[in-house]
């Protein structure tokens, strides 16, 4: 199904899969979709997260550690899609497990699995010939990186190769939760919206309600990540419930966050 | 991608600009100490009963290694792009001290992230750096070498990218770095082959040179790339065993992968996770091989083959004991091969051995494992 933002802004929740097991993501990921989860972003775990903080890291490490691979994670996404219908899934990966399994057929696993889209870190639009045409081939979404970085030539290239929506890194760095967003973040989007009309999901950094209600205010979604997988972290036994209780906690508050037409 | 694109026009226009080549010849002459000697082992070659060795001696470059080539060429591009902070990797230590050096020389702040296993085998060059004003970050994820070093370095790129150059130190990563980090070591093939011609009016039948990211083979290769006959041998770290985890030798075993930013072999498992690797020497302990390698491996213009840890060593002690030249671990992988080949070559041969490097560094590793004292 195509990716969309019905309640605004949406809410993308990152986890990494695996941590510390498969069954944890599962129930994890369904109390983030019953307390409020438009979309989730199912992280595949690598031995080398260039572009990821310390949380990410170290959930990274374990779920390695637990034996976790691209395979088992596709696998889980078809049970989540049995249990979600509506909820768009998106796989995030570095690249190079995707290619140790072959592009075309992650695609069509992924598309079988009934995923929505993916993104792949460390692929540059500029790089993704081979990718893109493999994921038009299976009807999924490929979602680009926006950096604040970017130039404006760039940020088109960016938007008009995404589907579903683009996501916009709000600052210069890795993922993490901050106290402070910087300003990069809305002028991005504003910059975004000035070459396209696609949606843009907005993270890095986002960790609480006054966070995503402002990150709301300019971006059609907020992505959560790290502050979710540290949730994990600190809540052993009881991961599914912790992470429900804070995805309402986030969207709680927000006033606007009603269905659109 | 707007930093690499930043780097890739302001390296172009270096490239043509007449002043800036002057001024980086001259720093490689007066600074550095260009040209390095090209030094016939005469004892060596006596006792192979083989080919003519000839050694081109990197080790005498200032800091102790090829890598200071690619450093001041980098720190000029930094200055022309108005930037003050730089970052690096290391691995054994030796760029991280090149760059330290650099920033020392140009007034440039410098952070070097080093793995914590590499600081503990590589001491001498920790406390160098710290000399030279540089900060030492050490990184405690995944292996603690070079490639976590790394991560961590385009970690802080990625953060800092707007005020901070990243300056890498071999043939690896993104555009444009292998290509520019090749063309400021090509310098050692260019003296290197006019050297021997001069020597012996003939070119060699090989070159051989270690082979970790792949800058300082490929710097003394390249020259010799359109000279069809001569041979250009990589030599890979062979470690402790063929089991993967236990080397460093991405030709054996290893596939296409995406790592850091670089698409060439990398090792890595069946499920693309990228492996843990062994060297006894800190600067060959990397799990991919830059791409230029890559392409001349698989259009067979270059062959690539393991010396072992322990071939490494012994090849210290000889070369120590026959020519009075202690080698650093990686380039005594290098002499292990031509240990090797030399016997079987014929006597009017010629064959070039790259020394990339001084053993001070390693004296540690080299007390553990040879008895002497």
């Amino acid at each position: 199904m195509p990716l969309s933002f019905y309640k605004k802004p949406g809410l993308v929740v990152y986890v990494t899969c695996g941590d510390p097991d498969l069954a944890t993501t599962r129930d994890v990921v369904l109390a983030a979709i019953e307390a409020g989860a438009d979309v989730i972003e199912l992280g595949v775990p690598f031995s080398d997260p260039v572009a990821d903080g310390p949380v990410i890291q170290r959930a990274s490490e374990r779920a390695l550690a637990a034996g976790t691979t691209l395979a088992q994670i596709l696998t889980l996404a078809a049970e989540l899609r049995q249990q979600a219908q509506s909820t768009g899934l998106v796989v995030f990966s570095y690249l190079n497990p995707i290619l140790r399994m072959g592009m075309e057929k992650f695609c069509r696993v992924a598309r079988h699995a009934g995923v929505d889209g993916v993104l792949v870190t460390d692929l540059p639009v500029e790089e993704a010939g081979e990718y893109l045409l493999a994921m038009k081939e299976n009807d999924l979404a490929p979602v680009f990186l926006a950096a604040p970085t970017s130039p404006d030539e760039r940020l088109k290239r960016i938007a008009d190769a995404s589907r579903g929506f683009v996501y916009a890194v709000s600052r210069t760095g890795v993922t993490g939760a901050r106290q402070q967003l910087a300003d990069d973040a809305e002028k991005l989007v504003r910059r975004l919206r000035r070459v396209s009309k696609s949606a843009v999901a907005v993270g890095f950094g986002i960790s609480n309600a006054a966070q995503f209600a402002a990150v709301g205010k300019f971006a059609d979604a907020v992505v959560v990540g790290s502050a979710i997988v540290e949730t994990i972290e600190q809540h052993c036994g009881r991961e599914a419930e912790a992470v429900g209780d804070f995805v309402r906690a986030l969207v709680g508050p927000h006033p606007g966050r009603e269905t659109r037409g | 991608m707007a930093a690499l694109e930043e780097l890739e026009r302001e390296y172009e226009r270096a490239k043509r600009d007449q002043k800036f080549q002057k001024r980086l010849e001259s720093l490689l002459r007066n600074y550095a100490g260009r040209p390095t000697a090209l030094s016939f082992a005469r004892r060596l070659t006596e006792k192979l009963g083989g080919a003519k060795i000839y050694l081109k001696r990197e080790d005498l470059l200032h800091t102790g290694a090829h890598k200071i080539n690619n450093c001041l060429g980098q720190a000029l591009l930094v200055e022309r792009m108005g930037k003050r902070r730089v970052i690096a990797e290391t691995g054994a230590g030796q760029h991280g001290v090149a760059t330290a050096t650099v920033c020392a020389l140009l007034g440039f702040e410098c952070v070097v992230y080093m793995g914590t296993e590499d600081m503990r085998r590589q001491e001498l060059n920790v406390f160098r750096m710290r000399l030279l004003g540089a900060e030492v970050r050490g990184v405690e994820s995944g292996s603690r070498t070079l490639k976590d070093a790394i991560n961590e370095a385009m970690r802080d790129w990625v953060t800092n990218v707007r005020t901070t150059h990243y300056l890498l130190g071999s043939v690896l990563g993104a555009h444009p770095y292998p290509t520019m980090v090749r063309d400021f070591h090509r310098v050692i093939g260019r003296e290197a082959r006019a050297q021997i011609l001069k020597a012996e009016g003939k070119l060699p039948a090989a070159v051989i040179a270690c082979v970790g990211g792949g800058s300082n083979a490929i710097g003394i290769f390249y020259e010799f790339i359109k000279d069809k006959k001569v041979r250009l041998i990589g030599v890979e770290a062979g470690g402790r065993g063929e089991a993967l985890g236990e080397h460093a030798a991405r030709f054996r075993g290893g596939l296409p992968g995406v790592l850091q930013g670089t698409f060439s072999y990398v090792l890595q498992d069946a499920a693309g996770q990228i492996a843990l690797t062994h060297s006894v020497s800190a600067g060959l302990d990397y799990p991919s091989i830059g791409p230029e390698h890559a392409a001349l491996r698989d259009t067979g213009r270059a062959e690539y083959v393991p010396a072992s840890d322990a071939e490494a060593l012994e090849a210290t002690t000889l070369l120590a004991r026959t020519e009075g030249i202690i080698p650093a671990l990686e380039s005594a992988h290098a002499v292990a091969e031509v240990i090797k080949r030399a016997p079987g070559m014929k006597k009017s041969d010629v064959v070039l051995v790259n020394v990339s490097g001084r053993g001070d560094k390693d004296i540690g590793i080299m007390r553990e494992s040879l008895n002497l004292d």
